[in-house]
């Protein structure tokens, strides 16, 4: 079977992609704010909180939703699924942009970012550090990734000689590609370990990396999964409900081995007991239960898996969830002790904001003017056929 | 303590002061200046002060006072004399009458006893009795005896014939340096000593003591509380010990002049050094003002300029006033700290801080969660129909298969 | 279920091996306190709350007054000078107060109130230390002070986030900003002096000395009893100076002398210590637990390398025919197997 990536072709410059710019521009406006003023002037951080949203959600939650790529190589290169090859690359494109906007925010999160780059001096670094095995993984795994993605821009800008040396090399990336984020989306959750009481037993755990893990690997394939049906539906591309519904199958036992390891876990160090004690943590354990519980309850059932629609929501259940665990861990289930509080400001949301729509915008970009969608499978009947998009087949009004 | 104003039988003061000023070669100005510090002194408010001196110059007939000495040094008595306007003062002492005191008395002897034995008969329950000096409890009191009586004896004579006692002096007050370890005497003062010998007044009314504790008690305070009682004809407000609150209310520590070297850590380390000469507080000298009630800082002593004062002029307050802090604890030794109220002024230790969610904040999230809801379930809603449209497609595409294929 | 089984089971060894090739999982051993290491004692019922402390611990770190905003806010009036009410970017040293009831007698906890003196614990195994990634904190080796260095620090804040009694605080007001957090002074204490807190304490509350020495005074007050006197030293063990006070009675424990592995700062209280504000902590300090999962995992990288390599490997072997395609043609993958 070969394969063609092609743009998609189609205005650039809609209304919506206006709207994404002008959230793009606030989100300048009090980043500059941010560098002029200090982080205080536009955020809530403080000394009992001083992660919010944009280590938990910008870096941690959005690195783990950027894991589609790392899932599909997972799924392509080691176990050798190979009809999901044409997935990769808008899987890539996706983890690209969400691992180098990981990165921009967090050069606007630390407060002295202009020493950043001490993190790869030797004479400063402390080996016994999770912080410093993250950041040094997380910048060479944005590194692998644009090497993993660099062939949709070669192919591009037409660059055959430059095209062929990555292909040569680009097995090694992979394996990086593959290595990299299991080491690193385990350490995010490593990150918690030092924290000690100030977890919520419900969620501190030593086992705390694989549960991370599991999670982050489950949450990219519901990612893969939802900017499919997200190209259906927005940007007119056609449904490709078998090769997703595939995917989508190896969520269910991802989840049934995560909410086994976890229960177990719970049950063995009896801290299950928390939760009947009073407060919040034990309602958010189990809305994450229920949304876990819900994306492996549909997922398993193949009837349901081949509907676009219980898809579409068990994804984005899937993604809620593993996020939901994240913000439980690092913020809400956080509890430095009384007279701390947090919640995220104004400022704040809108740098994060920002950056999502910022990434939004360079989807759509690479994905209409760069060879990154894969084109309909040649059968027999249509090879004399122009290969192109059908895009009049099934979505009317689509737009993006 | 009993309001004497209601007393049927008034204490009446003698002859109009204001007529012999000029006599005694005392202008109008200075005695004026001193009826306004005394007023301030006993915390009047400054509108009361043409009270005061009317009080001091209209009043008529004089209070018959009998002092009474027991274990004392006579300092009280002395310090009282010793004041810088004799003049003033004196005439002060005009306006009672001192029919008995041991060390001013001109008689000695057996004339000096009848004296004493007539103003009582003649002054029957208006008499003011100030003791100098404490009450040996131990055998009985012998160790104290005037004209062959025992302190014990003399106050079941006197004090229930008195309209008011005053205990001046730490002695009187509490048993002073003779109550200091190991008290071979029992020394105690008059309140104590009327509680365990059951005196009362003639009545069997509690007799009103005020006590005026100090070694030796500023001769001011007891000059207040006369005032005090010629202008209101009330007894002023005492705490439960039975002192005069507008000169034993406060703290030495909380009106103390060298205060803000405390709360600012400076202090003094040794006689002479650096911070000794800076003026700083000298907490860590042993200086007693933080346990001790008096108002030494305030109204100071001789009446020379600023700084009369132990602390003022560079020694540790030792807490003359105070029982269990004079004479009871070592010079050198540092002060418990009674602060008024310190969880007041202290942060808790658990501070509330920022950071919560504000309205702007609040809404802004609801209109993302909102937003992304709302995106979410229109994409569900369309993914709804483009399956609509598959199955109806792949269900049309189906049948002409099935009619061309043989059954 | 779609993935091959040979292949699954490929995975799985070639992941099982790994890990058992990996480092050992044996646990990190605790870390010992220095034997010249030296700390302060805190004796809460010994304290006055006079905070002559704070004053000089402002002073000789040339910190900055500061205004209490939300007094300025509740009186609706601005530049109200007064001290914090809390440990923060200006604040390396606090004396608060709990209260209980109507707060009468000192150092008893029913109706009764304490101080407490807040500030860095100086920890034997810091989880400020072992968390930031660039050595920005660091444990002396012979004095056991635990220092700042903002030339290494990317301000990533994972200290504060590791710290059990949220101690290390940051100037989130500043465009240029560093941690912030009580360093024994140790620039007093490189020219033979003192700690400025214990300096200045007229007390003894605030006792400099070596640790080892520091734990023995605390259990000696503890065999204290209420009611007698007895000497207490004051500014540090071997001043010469001391005073004698009443002993007001200990609650039954020396703070830091294992919590979190032990610290370098020792409470002593009358009431009990979560009363105070300190956090319940067990002997070992999660600095370990962190380094021993992250030591096990990649400890000399073994793991990583041998995982690695076995990825290599396979994607080499399963991506060979994109390799030797033309690359003007549509990327190809060969096919080995196809299941429906």
């Amino acid at each position: 079977m070969t394969e063609v990536y092609r743009p998609l072709g189609g205005r650039l410059l809609t209304r919506e992609f206006y709207f994404l710019g002008v959230i793009v521009l606030i989100g300048a406006y009090f980043t500059l704010r941010r560098f002029l003023f200090g982080i205080g002037a536009v955020s809530n951080l403080s000394d009992g909180f001083p992660w919010g949203i944009w280590i938990t959600y910008d870096v941690v939650t959005g690195t783990a939703i950027a894991c589609g790529g790392y899932a599909m190589a997972l799924l392509v290169y080691l176990f050798n699924r190979g009809q999901f090859h044409p997935m990769i690359r808008a899987a890539l494109l996706t983890s690209v942009f969400g691992y180098t906007l990981a990165g921009a925010s967090i050069i606007v999160d630390v407060g002295r970012y202009w020493q950043l780059y001490n993190v790869f001096l030797p004479q400063y670094m402390n080996l016994n550090s999770v912080m410093l095995e993250v950041a040094l993984c997380v910048t060479l795994y944005t590194l692998v990734l644009w090497i993993e993605f660099s062939p949709a821009i070669l192919e591009a800008m037409r660059a055959k000689r430059a095209l062929r040396l990555v292909r040569h090399g680009l097995f090694f990336f992979i394996g990086l590609g593959i290595l990299l984020p299991t080491m690193h989306q385990s350490s995010l959750g490593s990150l918690l370990i030092i924290a000690g009481h100030k977890v919520h037993p419900l969620w501190q755990t030593p086992i705390i990396p694989l549960l991370f893990l599991i999670t982050a690997i489950a949450m990219g394939y519901g990612m893969v999964v939802f900017e499919s049906l997200y190209a259906a539906v927005h940007l007119g591309r056609r449904l490709e409900t078998d090769l997703v519904s595939r995917v989508a199958a190896v969520i269910p036992w991802l989840l049934i081995a995560y909410l086994v390891i976890r229960l177990g876990e719970l049950a063995l160090s009896g801290d299950l007991a928390y939760l009947g004690r009073p407060g919040r943590e034990p309602w958010l354990f189990a809305l994450e239960m229920v949304l876990f519980l819900y994306a492996t309850l549909v997922l398993l059932d193949p009837e349901r898996r081949r509907r676009p629609t219980q898809l579409f929501w068990s994804a984005l259940a899937v993604v809620l969830a593993g996020a939901l665990y994240r913000f439980d861990a690092f913020l809400i289930a956080y509890n430095p002790g009384p007279g701390w509080h947090y919640f995220p400001a104004v400022g704040e949301m809108m740098i994060t904001l920002a950056i999502v729509a910022f990434e939004v915008m360079a989807y759509l970009f690479f994905v209409k003017k760069t060879p990154i969608l894969a084109v309909a499978p040649q059968t027999e009947s249509t090879l004399t056929a122009r290969a192109s998009y059908p895009e009049h087949t099934t979505m009317r009004g689509a737009s993006a | 303590m009993q309001d004497l104003a209601g007393d049927p039988d008034p204490i009446e003061i003698g002859p109009r002061l204001s007529d012999q000023l000029e006599l005694h070669g005392i202008s109008r100005r200075g005695f004026i200046q001193f009826a306004l510090g005394l007023t301030a002194a006993m915390g009047l408010p400054f509108g009361m002060a043409g009270r005061v001196l009317a009080a001091i110059e209209e009043t008529q007939g004089r209070p018959a006072v009998i002092w009474l000495h027991f274990q004392e040094c006579t300092g009280c008595t002395e310090s009282l004399l010793r004041a810088t306007h004799p003049t003033v003062e004196s005439l002060i002492l005009d306006l009672i009458s001192l029919d008995y005191s041991e060390t001013l008395l001109a008689a000695a002897g057996r004339q000096a006893e009848q004296a004493l034995a007539e103003s009582i008969a003649r002054n029957q329950r208006r008499f003011i009795l100030v003791v100098e000096g404490s009450v040996p409890m131990r055998d009985g009191g012998i160790y104290c005896k005037v004209a062959r009586k025992t302190p014990q004896q003399m106050l079941h004579e006197i004090a229930p014939q008195a309209a008011a006692v005053v205990a001046i002096g730490s002695c009187a007050s509490w048993g002073g340096v003779q109550s200091a370890a190991p008290n071979p005497t029992e020394a105690v003062g008059i309140p104590e000593a009327f509680a365990r010998e059951g005196i009362t007044r003639a009545d069997g009314a509690a007799l009103p003591v005020i006590t005026l504790p100090g070694c030796p008690a500023s001769p001011y305070n007891l000059l207040s509380t006369v005032l005090y009682y010629l202008t209101l004809q009330k007894l002023p407000a005492l705490d439960a010990k039975g002192r005069p609150l507008f000169a034993y209310g406060r703290l030495i520590h909380d009106h103390c002049e060298r205060r803000p070297h405390f709360d600012a850590g400076r202090f003094a380390e040794q006689f002479g050094d650096e911070g000794h000469r800076q003026g700083w507080c000298l907490y860590k000298l042993g200086c007693k003002g933080p346990e001790t009630h008096a108002n030494c800082p305030a109204i100071e002593f001789g009446d020379v300029g600023g700084n009369t004062w132990p602390v003022g002029i560079g020694h540790p307050c030792f807490g003359c006033t105070e029982q269990g802090v004079g004479f009871h604890k070592a010079l050198h030794e540092q002060a418990e700290v009674e602060s008024v109220a310190p969880p007041a002024l202290f942060p808790d230790v658990f501070a509330e801080h920022p950071g919560g969610a504000t309205l702007a904040s609040a809404a802004l999230a609801g209109a993302i969660g909102g937003g992304a809801l709302v995106y979410a379930v229109g994409a569900g809603q369309r993914l709804r129909a483009a399956e609509a449209a598959e199955a109806a497609r792949s269900s049309a595409v189906d049948q002409p298969k099935t009619e061309s294929e043989p059954r | 279920m779609n993935i091959d089984r040979r292949d699954f089971l490929k995975v799985a060894l070639a992941g099982a091996t790994t890990a058992l090739t990996a480092g050992s999982a044996v646990a990190r051993p605790p870390r010992e306190l220095p034997p010249d290491a030296v700390g302060i004692l805190y004796d809460a019922t010994l304290c006055i709350g006079c905070k002559a402390c704070e004053v000089a611990c402002k002073t000789t770190n040339a910190l900055p007054r500061e205004t209490d905003p939300a007094l300025e806010q509740a009186k609706g009036v601005q530049d109200i000078w007064d001290a914090s009410r809390d440990l923060d970017s200006r604040t390396l040293n606090k004396i608060k107060a709990y209260a209980q009831g109507t707060a009468a007698v000192k150092d008893r906890d029913h109706d009764g109130y304490s101080f407490i003196k807040r500030a860095c614990m100086h920890c034997v195994d810091p989880n400020c230390v072992s968390a930031c990634p660039v050595r920005a904190l660091t444990k002396d080796p012979v004095t056991g002070i635990v220092g700042y260095n903002p030339d290494a620090c990317i301000g990533c804040r994972y200290c504060q986030l590791a710290c059990p009694f949220n101690i290390p605080k940051f100037q989130y007001d500043k465009p240029f900003p560093r941690i912030v957090k009580c360093e024994m002074c140790r620039h007093l204490q490189a020219k033979g002096e003192i700690p400025a807190c214990c300096a200045a304490c007229p007390t003894g509350a605030s006792l400099f000395g070596r640790v080892s020495d520091l734990l023995e005074e605390g259990h000696r007050r503890l065999s204290f009893k209420p009611g007698e006197h007895q000497d207490y030293p004051i500014h540090s063990l071997d001043s010469g100076k001391g005073r004698s006070a009443e002993v007001r009675g200990y609650y039954p424990h020396l703070y830091g002398e294992t919590e979190t592995g032990g610290t370098q700062c020792l409470l002593l209280a009358g009431v009990p210590f979560e009363n105070l504000g300190l956090p319940p902590l067990g002997p070992e300090s999660s600095a370990r637990l962190s380094e021993t999962i992250q030591h096990s995992l990649y400890q000399g990288l073994v793991a990583p390398t041998l995982l690695l390599g076995g990825l290599v490997y396979t994607v080499y072997r399963r991506t060979e025919a994109e390799r030797h395609d033309d690359p003007g043609a549509p990327t190809a993958i060969k096919e080995e197997r196809r299941h429906d």
